[in-house]
């Protein structure tokens, strides 16, 4: 093995207990200053006072690149994960952010200044992960070097003597030792020409000792191992850096669409649109989409009752050209326009009202929104009248529609079933200024009620508006009426994304899949047979085998390639029991060696 | 009978058969460790006096199998052993019928929420042991796969219990049976291999004179194997459900790219996956990482462990995230 040395001492091992990198001589030179990527070396610590700027940065980048610093990086990266699933994070639960800070406004607001309502965007998860990764590379560029020099080494010498080593078999022929020896190299090449298990290297050896010319056969298995492990590696690395890419490049946007109606794949025609720093307006492509029909279907047996069992949305695109072509889009089933992906995020009914002021005038018409708020649909939305005629107060509804209504002895109302079976629009009366005509943004789904006045009954109580699809109801206090639409359209929410760096995201996460197994379940295995005249004349036959760590499959490995010996072979008795001193080997004296093979 | 009643009762089969090859392989441990805990204390003793004396001490210890180096007056009769491994073969059988039955029942595949989770991850953890076993004699794992595996059926039964039904649109797609199903068998042999490293960690604190472990109670852990033996075979575990548990994460990246229009969102169920995969990477890194390996590798498997189970009890039943499919 020691024309192996220098190779080997960079070669870093899977496996603990390593066999073939232990007590070689290259671990302990300090002044090997080539980052040689051997992990398991202890890193030096030189005295501080002698390390001059360049010397300390040396030192930082080994200690950063050292397999201890990357192990307590993973373990910083696992702690630092884990706040985020306790506390609200902005991207998914704004409203959750907010109610935090309202419930603890000293603790939230440091916390929100340490970023912990932004865990995976922070400054110090981030750097974590880039710290981790520059380890990474810093530790595998030189691993790689290092693997492609090895790639294109010849297997190790044969050792003088195999009884130390964990798997051995030998046995006697009447074939030559010539015959015996190409016999062998061809079992361990195996079938397959282009693909050969082993790497053989087949080669004489002149007589040693009591030991005559022999030929010889080294072999060595298992280089993907440490391919599959570099692979999977730089592909983590690929990983990042089309997930930070597409980071950069995408854009998605949220469409509330009513059946019917259409919208424009347009920066404006969006309810809420987020993009990339490097998103250019131009990639959104002018298609446009329109709504045709939208199904549901809920469960009506007992066991599973109102459980949503399928969306449909019956929609039509029209590509810019004005080609038309209808698609259904379905929970699970995204189309693809043009590179974006259209997905069915949401539902509810978006049903027609009718507004008309004291004066007889509509002040209001449209559709809108009603959001769901529980699994039966019961959905709340809010009607903002500020067009009344000159002179009149502005009006505002809130309130609830009721697919199917249940209305509770105390007045309470609210869905008992997610299908349109008994529909009903419960709304409270404000009226004041809405607040509209200042300019600031409001959000169209909340009614600030504090400036306004409810419309009260005798009692005080909030009066409620009900109104049945079809329906004209009066509003108190002579403001005028309401009327709620035969139809209930139904809206969808739609979810418009593009993301170009899907493709390589998947390919890396793959590769990385693929190396992972490689390079977990790949067998590193060394095997050298030797073959000589033994003293009746016979051919003496030993072939011993190494592997990587523990090796289930090593035993056998070195028996197969024992089968293949020609001739009328003789094993001696007890030929699978290790390091029996009945082997015939040139070193009579055979020290009983631990083995590590095991029974099967 | 109702096909989901007798999945139940089936279950509750599978429970008792488990908790009777419990009994046998604990009563089969404990005769092992009466048999040959004097022999080994005295050799205990000399091995003190030698390190005293400031000799290496070599303890011969068989690297597999509590029979391989029986030092004891006489093979040990390990009969209950034997009853064990067929009362957890019956337990197999019928957590399987079990399985496939509430699958026909609910109209789909048996694996959507925490219930059938824990029933089939159950079933993963006891097959892959007596998988282990038909090819080396891993039988001093009994006990504790048995015990986990009642104590996981019990908890399913009383505390996660839904009635069998459809699932929700997001559900329905060819993934739930690889992702859920792969991620199932990632937690089964994640949980033996955690069964595994605990053993490594008890014999090596006994073996290293620790007085805790020190006392006649644990003469039972002279039965295991090495601790180095014990090491490899939770790593080989540990691969293979590392490798199921990555699939897991990337068919779950695929899967809600089309299901919530993103492939990963930091949900808490992915946050924890990702602890998880974090977790038993530092361990693998662990193992090849000097004055890491060994021991210390093996509580990385204890804490990858705790993050599984959290993974799959906390996060479902505390968090409010995209993966509350537990129907609690």
């Amino acid at each position: 093995m020691a024309g192996r040395t220098s190779r080997e001492g960079t070669y870093v091992p899977e496996g603990i207990a390593d066999e073939f990198t232990q007590g070689e001589p290259a671990q302990g030179a300090p002044s090997s200053d080539e980052r040689s990527g051997d992990k398991q070396q202890k890193p030096d610590r030189p005295s501080a006072p002698a390390l001059g700027l360049v010397g300390t940065l040396r030192w930082m980048w080994r200690q950063l690149t050292s397999m201890r610093v990357a192990l307590m990086l993973l373990m910083l990266l696992a702690v630092a994960a884990v706040p985020g699933s306790v506390l609200p994070q902005r991207n998914q639960d704004a409203a959750g952010v907010i109610e935090y800070l309202a419930d603890h406004p000293t603790a939230g607001e440091w916390l929100d200044k340490a970023g912990f309502f932004d865990v995976y965007s922070s400054v110090w998860f981030s750097a974590i992960y880039i710290l981790l990764f520059v380890s990474l590379v810093g530790c595998i560029l030189p691993r790689s070097a290092a693997h492609y020099r090895a790639l294109r080494g010849r297997p190790p010498r044969v050792p003088s003597r195999f009884n130390r080593f964990p798997a051995k078999a030998s046995a006697t022929t009447d074939a030559s030792p010539e015959q015996v020896a190409d016999a062998v190299a061809a079992r361990l090449r195996g079938k397959i020409s282009w693909l050969p298990t082993f790497r053989v290297d087949r080669g004489e050896e002149a007589a040693r000792g009591k030991r005559p010319a022999s030929a010889t056969v080294s072999a060595e298995r298992g280089y993907l191992r440490e391919t599959g492990n570099l692979v999977f590696h730089l592909a983590l690395v690929g990983l990042l850096v089309s997930v930070a890419t597409g980071q950069l490049l995408h854009y998605r946007g949220q469409a509330i669409v009513t059946e019917g109606r259409g919208f424009a794949n347009a920066v404006v025609d969006y309810d809420t649109f987020e993009k990339g720093s490097w998103f250019r307006p131009e990639s959104l492509v002018p298609f446009s989409m329109t709504l045709d029909r939208f199904e549901s279907e809920f469960a009506s047996d007992t066991v599973a009752f109102a459980q949503a069992r399928d969306f449909t949305a019956h929609v039509t695109v029209t590509e810019p050209s004005g080609e038309q072509r209808p698609e259904q889009i379905k929970v699970n089933h995204p189309i693809v326009v043009d590179g974006a992906k259209v997905y069915l995020q949401g539902n509810g009914f978006a049903p027609d009202i009718t507004v008309r002021d004291a004066e007889g005038e509509v002040a209001f018409a449209g559709r809108v929104t009603f959001i769901p708020q529980d699994t039966m649909y019961t959905s709340r939305g809010v009607v903002k009248v500020p067009d009344v005629s000159p002179g009149l107060d502005q009006i505002g509804f809130v309130g609830y529609f009721l697919p199917t209504a249940e209305v509770e002895a105390d007045g309470s109302a609210r869905s008992a079933f997610p299908q349109p079976v008994d529909p009903l629009l419960v709304l409270e009366v404000y009226t004041g200024d809405l607040g509209l005509d200042d300019g600031s943004p409001q959000n169209v789904y909340e009614l600030d009620t504090a400036s306004l006045t409810p419309a009260l009954d005798e009692n005080g109580d909030r009066v409620k508006v009900l109104a049945r699809p079809g329906e004209t109801v009066e509003l108190p206090d002579g403001l005028g009426t309401l009327t709620l639409g035969d139809e209930l359209p139904r809206y969808v929410a739609l979810d418009l994304r593009h993301d170009p760096s899907l493709t390589f995201v998947l390919v890396f996460a793959l590769l990385a899949l693929g190396g992972l197994t490689v390079s977990l379940f790949t067998p590193r295995r060394r095997v050298w047979a030797r073959a000589y005249a033994g003293q009746d004349g016979a051919t003496v036959v030993e072939i011993a085998g190494l592997a990587r760590g523990d090796d289930a499959g090593l035993q056998a490995e070195v028996d197969r390639a024992l089968a293949a010996v020609p001739g009328e072979v003789q094993q001696p008795e007890a030929a699978d029991a290790p390091a029996e001193t009945s082997v015939v080997t040139p070193d009579s004296v055979v020290e009983p060696v631990e083995t590590r093979s095991e029974k099967d | 009978m109702e096909l989901a009643n007798l999945s139940v009762l089936l279950v509750w089969g599978a429970a008792t058969a488990l908790a009777v090859a419990l009994v046998a392989f604990a009563v089969d441990l404990s005769r092992l460790s009466g048999a040959k805990v004097d022999a080994r204390d005295a050799a205990r003793d000399r091995a003190k006096v030698a390190v005293g004396a400031g000799a290496p001490v070599d303890e011969p210890v068989s690297p597999y199998g509590p029979d391989a180096g029986a030092t004891a007056p006489g093979p040990v009769n390990r009969k209950l052993a034997g009853i064990g491994m067929s009362v957890t073969w019956l337990a197999v059988m019928l957590l399987f019928v079990a399985i496939v039955l509430r699958g026909v029942a609910a109209g789909r595949t048996p694996w959507a929420n925490m219930y059938e989770f824990a029933l089939v991850g159950t079933f993963v953890a006891v097959a892959v042991f007596v998988g282990v076993n038909t090819r080396r004699d891993v039988r001093f794992l009994g006990a504790f796969v048995a015990g986990l595996g009642v104590l996981f059926l019990v908890l399913a039964q009383t505390r996660f219990f839904v009635e069998a039904m459809g699932v929700q649109p997001a559900l329905q797609k060819y993934w739930l049976v690889i992702h859920v199903g792969v991620a199932i068998a990632a937690t089964g042999i994640f949980t033996v291999a955690f069964v595994t490293s605990v053993l490594q960690l008890l014999r090596d604190g006994r073996d290293n004179g620790s007085v805790l472990l020190g006392s006649r109670r644990w003469g039972w852990l002279d039965h295991t194997p090495a601790p180095s033996a014990l090491e490899s075979l939770s790593f080989r575990l540990n691969s293979v459900a590392f490798v199921l548990w990555t699939f897991t994460l990337i068919g779950g990246a695929i899967w809600a790219e089309d299901a919530w229009g993103r492939y990963w969102g930091w949900d808490p169920k992915e946050v924890w996956s990702f602890i998880v995969w974090v977790v038993y990477a530092a361990y693998l890194h662990a193992r090849t990482t000097r004055g890491w390996s060994g021991t210390r590798a093996a509580w990385f498997v204890v804490a990858g462990y705790a993050c599984v189970l959290f993974n799959f009890t906390g996060v479902n039943l505390i968090f409010n995230g995209k993966h509350s499919y537990s129907g609690l």
